[in-house]
């Protein structure tokens, strides 16, 4: 299968999702730095956790390979093949040593106009929240970007990775939307599509008018629902509705790690846009939890 | 080096059938590293286990729950999420046509180009009318086990199919509502405005690429040789005390600079 290949992604991936920042730092734009967090702009579909057939929520372990010793998340670390057989470790503060200023700030040096940008670059969007005391700098650049209808555009380093970003205001709010670097977008050429042929003007005739008969002026967000999700969300209500194949909560609290995603992405961002800081410190994830997470590629 | 298909399917609306090749349009260039041992380099495995007997519970043997707000767990069999999932088609089915740019990019997620199968006749006239028209179509497909959206675009006049988000996974804008606070001041919104305008340019793709992931690889090889590795912890930068002040003097900078 294909590198490349989204399609067969497994769904308890998304379990890990958690609406905390994925990254915090500084925006720079000119000599004025503003210090803010990213939180995804999308949210993962309906959750499903793995249970064994008694219904008990179940826990990801590492073990090792040979002896199947459990291991603790801090015994794991990252590793890349240099030559066969041969790894090399990499530590997260290597990584982040390799280019501080980048890991920390998204320096704004130029603004493109919106439309210059080709949307099949964007990869994807995080809100940009404000940390700072004050939320006046975040408002100014908003605005003014907004008024110019230009995005801002800088690469930083993220999670040991670079991203090129585009920085976008609407509605008075910051969006950062990473963009494809040049070289990960094939070209037609590199695919090895054959070259536009000269068509049958009839044959174009035809598809023309069969377009035309569904031709709609604007876009109904509706049809981008997922049927799939519609029907596991009506089926889990109808469960607890009738109470088949339902197991109350257990009289002791379950391990954080198990439990559901209490909070809601939308609260955590409401409140972040104000300038409200997390009421409970943020659970952080352990090192190795996060180098498990950066191991694997970007889930889609 | 022509990249293999991986998938086919029918692009159909009205009486049309055109049936075409799905290519990815990604190519991955991020840097895989592999999670080992730290002790002795070994390699590693994850498996589930029951919390309370700390016994693995192998993966064929595990079963999905829906976990509520308080706790409570809906069950979920085997056959059930059978009978969710989307029954197998080979149909690029196309819902409707819209013009340009009439669906946002915050819905784009992944791009795919087309390329014919069998007859190409139908797929150039397809390429040509959307050309002509200057529309995208909105299409609906199931690709291995997973109902997909996407928008059907021409990409330097070739046809690509990009993958939409469902509407349930994009935060919705309209529910949010941007930080409030004291009006903003004219002069320091005029100097603003004045630095965007200053750092203007256009949109060159091809001027960025990924300096960090050859970094990593140099840093590497040298650690592979035994060298010594920086582990310094940068100094992060203090946030602006003053707006004012910082824009002014970002404006005079910004000068010298042009």
């Amino acid at each position: 299968m294909s590198k490349d290949d989204d399609t067969n992604q497994i769904a308890e991936e998304e379990e890990e999702e958690q609406p905390r920042a994925f990254w915090s730092g500084i925006i720079a734009f000119g000599l004025v730095s503003l210090p803010v967090s990213l939180f995804p702009a999308h949210r993962g579909k309906i959750a499903l956790k793995m249970v064994d057939d008694k219904g008990t929520l179940l826990r990801r372990q590492f073990f090792s390979e040979d002896d199947s010793r459990p291991l603790e998340r801090d015994d794991i670390v990252r590793s890349y093949e240099i030559e066969k057989y041969h790894y090399v470790v990499v530590e997260d503060e290597e990584l982040e040593a390799l280019e501080p200023k980048r890991s920390r700030e998204i320096d704004l040096k130029r603004f493109v106009p919106l439309s210059s940008i080709n949307p099949v670059y964007f990869e994807r969007a995080y809100f940009l929240v404000p940390d700072g005391d004050t939320t006046k700098a975040y408002r100014l650049l908003a605005r003014s970007m907004e008024d110019e209808q230009r995005a801002g555009i800088a690469t930083f380093v993220m999670h040991g990775k670079d991203y090129l970003v585009a920085i976008v205001a609407e509605g008075g709010i910051l969006r950062a939307e990473t963009l494809r670097f040049h070289d990960e977008l094939r070209t037609p050429d590199q695919v090895g599509l054959p070259q536009r042929q000269a068509a049958d003007r009839k044959a174009v005739e035809r598809i023309r008018s069969a377009i035309r008969k569904l031709t709609h002026k604007q876009f109904d967000a509706e049809l981008l629902s997922d049927p799939q999700a519609r029907n596991l969300k009506l089926r889990i209500e109808a469960k607890l509705k009738s109470g088949t194949g339902v197991l109350k909560a257990p009289e002791e609290p379950e391990p954080a790690e198990a439990a559901g995603n209490v909070i809601d992405l939308m609260q955590v961002l409401k409140e972040r846009l104000q300038g409200r800081r997390p009421q409970h410190s943020e659970p952080q994830p352990s090192k190795a939890a996060r180098a498990a997470s950066r191991g694997k590629p970007r889930s889609r | 080096m022509a990249v293999r298909a991986m998938w086919k399917g029918v692009i159909r609306f009205d009486s049309i059938r055109v049936p075409v090749k799905l290519y990815g349009a990604i190519e991955d260039r991020n840097v895989h590293f592999r999670l080992l041992h730290r002790g002795d380099l070994e390699p590693v495995h994850q498996s589930m286990v029951n919390p309370e007997t700390e016994e693995v519970v192998p993966y064929a043997e595990t079963r999905r729950a829906y976990v509520t707000e308080s706790g409570d767990r809906v069950l979920l069999t085997q056959a059930e999420l059978e009978e969710l999932e989307p029954k197998p088609s080979r149909d690029i089915e196309l819902l409707s046509f819209l013009p340009l740019h009439a669906i946002d990019h915050r819905w784009y997620d992944r791009p795919y180009y087309l390329g014919p199968d069998e007859d190409s006749a139908d797929f150039f006239a397809l390429a040509e009318a959307l050309d002509e028209m200057q529309v995208e179509g909105l299409a609906r497909w199931v690709m291995r086990n997973k109902s997909y959206v996407g928008a059907l675009q021409l990409y330097q006049g070739h046809p690509m199919l990009m993958s939409l988000h469902h509407a349930e996974e994009v935060v919705p804008l309209e529910a949010l509502k941007p930080p409030a606070g004291p009006a903003l001041d004219k002069r320091e919104l005029g100097m603003a405005h004045q630095l965007i305008e200053m750092l203007e340019s256009e949109f060159q793709p091809q001027e960025f690429h990924d300096e960090f992931r050859d970094h990593v690889l140099e840093m590497l090889a040298a650690k592979a040789k035994g060298k010594q590795v920086k582990k310094r912890a940068p100094k992060p930068r203090e946030p602006s005390v003053d707006l004012s002040d910082a824009l002014e003097a970002s404006l005079r900078q910004a000068r010298k600079q042009a």
